[in-house]
């Protein structure tokens, strides 16, 4: 049976993992290989990374990060942050990504999506959407939540789908980083909405959050980072408790 | 031990380059016949779209060499599809290694299942030396759209939607559906017990 998957995420910052709330307020959570490697041997089912590296300049250093990751771990893992065009894409994946994420480049430029699915297949490309409530709609974010647009999150879910992505990111960032739960409402929508598997983001505090965006929002997976990174939730004690619980989970 | 890895437009070949480095082995990619036909193994992996990669392999003549193979020769994913006879993925004739086995697409539509498979999904049924030491439902990381019928030749099936073959054999092809590059450690045991087929 396909099992429900758990996914750490890693924000790197300069070559180093960091951990903010709603986006902002960055702590230091260590070195990203470490954590990695970590994961890896806790029973992580894939990998994300996320560079918020402000320059580009700076920027290139990730190809080498990436590289030193893909020759430590022996699952999946994602790679976002920055992505515009297809050579950007093949840099990373010839360096062992497996995925690459995009985000605020796709919502400027939707084409972008079509152009990676062919180049790349839809395998590989995962659309992170950034989704916050203005005026009691679930708008689309961009530019690490600061900039709104006037995309509706489930059509825009709709669109990347069609467009030919292959998975969707979805952070609430009403949700993150306030370890009060996933955004159950508008996860369920675009799990239902969609074909194609939906990750939910934002929010992880508890077990029991997990239980619930799996049963109730019918993700497919579900990521978290600072919880992980300062050891609040282990992730064989998650998996057994999610076992317990009747979610199908790999252990 | 020479071991390579078939070159072509399908993706994915520097995760399988890594998984090789991990378990101390070094493999070369190329797309020379020469050194195709006399590597001691070949993989063959792939991500992609089947007709795309069948025209690839056919203008180089790729397709004879790999039917042509005495050695071990893994097929991964798309790999393992091509070493099929027909898919349904732009109604692509395959290399047809395993003879008569059809490749078909998951139905999602009538199953309100999602397409692609993305994840990890148990393999049993396991009958080949390339699982010794490889538990009964172990996980295992797949990422596809399309599968390849119950068969003859099958050495591992999985559950998505139905029962499918997620791993076969015929003399020495082997065919893998789910990623033993990114199947944590069963699939580098998986990687071990081919380079140990002689």
């Amino acid at each position: 049976m396909l099992t429900k998957r758990i996914i750490p995420c890693l924000d790197i910052k300069d070559g180093r993992t960091v951990k903010g709330t709603n986006f902002i307020q960055l702590r230091d959570a260590g070195n990203p290989v470490e954590l990695a490697v970590r994961y890896c041997e806790e029973g992580a089912d894939e990998l994300v990374f996320l560079d918020i590296t402000a320059t580009t300049e700076k920027r290139k250093t990730l190809a080498k990060l990436v590289k030193e990751i893909a020759t430590h771990i022996n699952i999946p893992f994602t790679v976002g942050g920055g992505i515009n065009t297809s050579e950007d894409v093949s840099v990373l994946l010839e360096n062992g990504a497996d995925k690459i994420s995009v985000n605020t480049s796709a919502a400027k430029n939707p084409q972008l999506i079509d152009e990676l699915a062919k180049n790349f297949g839809s395998q590989c490309v995962v659309v992170a959407i950034d989704a916050k409530l203005i005026n009691h709609q679930w708008m689309v974010v961009t530019h690490g939540g600061r900039t709104p647009t006037e995309k509706l999150t489930i059509e825009w879910a709709k669109e990347v789908t069609e467009r030919g992505a292959g998975e969707i990111l979805l952070t609430s960032m009403e949700n993150d980083g306030t370890k009060n739960g996933f955004a159950i409402e508008i996860t369920k929508k675009v799990a239902t909405a969609v074909n194609i598997p939906v990750i939910a983001s934002g929010g992880a505090g508890k077990m029991e959050h997990f239980t619930e965006v799996f049963k109730s929002a019918n993700a497919d997976a579900a990521l978290a980072a600072s919880i992980f990174h300062f050891r609040e939730i282990a992730i064989p004690d998650l998996k057994r408790y999610l076992y317990t619980q009747h979610i199908p989970v790999r252990i | 031990m020479n071991i390579v890895i078939v070159k072509y437009n399908a993706g994915n070949i520097q995760s399988v380059l890594f998984a090789l480095e991990r378990i101390g082995a070094a493999a070369t990619v190329t797309d020379d016949k020469k050194l195709i036909q006399t590597a001691d193994k070949v993989i063959f992996p792939g991500v992609g779209e089947a007709s795309t990669a069948m025209s690839y392999l056919k203008e180089r003549e790729l397709d004879k060499v790999i039917v042509g193979l005495q050695q071990p020769v893994l097929g991964i994913c798309l790999g393992m599809q091509l070493l099929c006879e027909h898919s349904e993925e732009n109604n692509t004739d395959c290399l047809g290694i395993f003879k008569n086995v059809m490749v078909r697409k998951f139905n999602g539509v009538n199953t309100n299942v999602k397409v692609p498979q993305v994840g990890w999904n148990n393999i049993y049924n396991l009958k080949s030396e390339l699982f010794s030491s490889v538990d009964e439902n172990t996980y295992c990381y797949f990422v596809h759209s399309y599968f390849a019928e119950q068969n003859p030749f099958s050495i591992a099936e999985t559950d998505y939607i139905q029962p499918y073959s997620s791993a076969l054999k015929k003399d020495k092809f082997y065919g893998v559906q789910f990623h033993p590059e990114k199947s944590s450690k069963a699939g580098e045991e998986i990687l071990k017990n081919f380079l140990k087929i002689k």
